[in-house]
């Protein structure tokens, strides 16, 4: 009995141990379908993810705080309207606390692609969001092909998005 | 590549100026995940009150475990949140702020909320260090975050 009783405890901690490091490791989505959702974006228009599949996705993370992503913006602005023949189209997902700010800088930078309101639930969805800016390259068959992560090369990104267009 | 005009505009007339960065706190203040989850788990060692400045939206999903939400410290409402937060507190008490919403050299939110502390006379703030992120920096090494307010 007292053996019983050691493997039983055993067995418990092995597998809360394994418990705890499973809810350590982030969610991969790379070569996994991209979490639907649907938002309404700041011009109140329904936008939902799976409407754009046979498209590629770019979905942006961001902030108006967070200064990589104000070089980002710009760029991908400049490829919505250069690659949006092509079937790209960018979605951009604010991850700010309120929607003011993100109105303003919308307006300012005449961004022409959707931008939606995040939250901790949107963000959880993508393996959570605890640092920006993150993007998420997403195929025609809404498969996740690359996560870009903080400040990255824009000509790399450029690269896979041509890539990924012409596939 | 910055856009120095862009730069300015995107964060309006709160954003914390170049000269409040992060890399404005001195090394001296500042603790390394490591050290701050070896002090959390201690029970010896005195609890910090541990405050993140940063997003709410980040804060809902993950925090560091016990610590409260009082930001952005790149808003003017974010520091007057913080100053509530603290207003009961003792001035030698030993507070540490994070943030963790973009790389050190890019948050806009720690060297402000660190100012408006000092400048409310607590003697004993420190700053945690994230190089990177929150996420790669303490969830991802398994530190212990809490979901939720």
């Amino acid at each position: 009995m007292p053996f019983l009783k050691y493997l039983r405890r055993t067995t418990c901690a092995v597998l809360l141990l394994a418990a705890v490091l499973c809810a350590q490791e982030p969610l991969d989505l790379v070569h996994k379908r991209a979490p639907a959702f649907v938002r309404k974006d700041l011009t109140g228009r329904r936008i939902s993810l799976k409407h754009y599949r046979g498209k590629v996705v770019l979905l942006n993370f961001w902030a108006t705080w967070c200064a990589p992503c104000q070089v980002e913006l710009p760029k991908f602005e400049e490829w919505q309207r250069n690659l949006g023949g092509q079937g790209l189209q960018i979605v951009a997902v604010s991850m700010d606390d309120n929607a003011a700010p993100v109105r303003r800088l919308v307006r300012g930078l005449r961004l022409d692609f959707p931008v939606v309101m995040g939250d901790a639930r949107l963000g959880d969805k993508y393996g959570g969001v605890l640092g920006l800016p993150v993007t998420y390259l997403i195929d025609r068959d809404g498969k996740v092909v690359a996560k870009f992560k903080g400040e990255t090369d824009l000509d790399v990104m450029e690269g896979e998005i041509q890539l990924t267009l012409h596939k | 590549m910055l856009i120095p005009a862009l730069h300015v505009y995107a964060q309006g007339p709160d954003a914390a100026s170049p000269a409040l960065s992060a890399t404005t706190v001195p090394e001296a203040q500042q603790v390394q995940p490591a050290d701050l989850a070896q002090m959390l788990k201690s029970d010896t060692a005195v609890r910090p009150l541990v405050v993140q400045v940063g997003s709410h939206v980040m804060f809902a999903q993950a925090h560091i475990h016990g610590s409260v939400f009082a930001g952005p410290g790149s808003q003017t409402a974010g520091l007057q949140l913080l100053a509530k937060a603290v207003a009961s507190i003792p001035k030698d008490k030993l507070i540490v702020i994070y943030c963790g919403c973009c790389p050190w050299n890019h948050c806009p939110n720690i060297g402000p909320a660190y100012k408006r502390l000092r400048d409310l006379g607590f003697t004993n703030v420190k700053v945690l260090y994230i190089a990177h992120n929150f996420g790669d920096d303490w969830v991802a090494k398994g530190y212990g975050a809490d979901k939720g307010e």
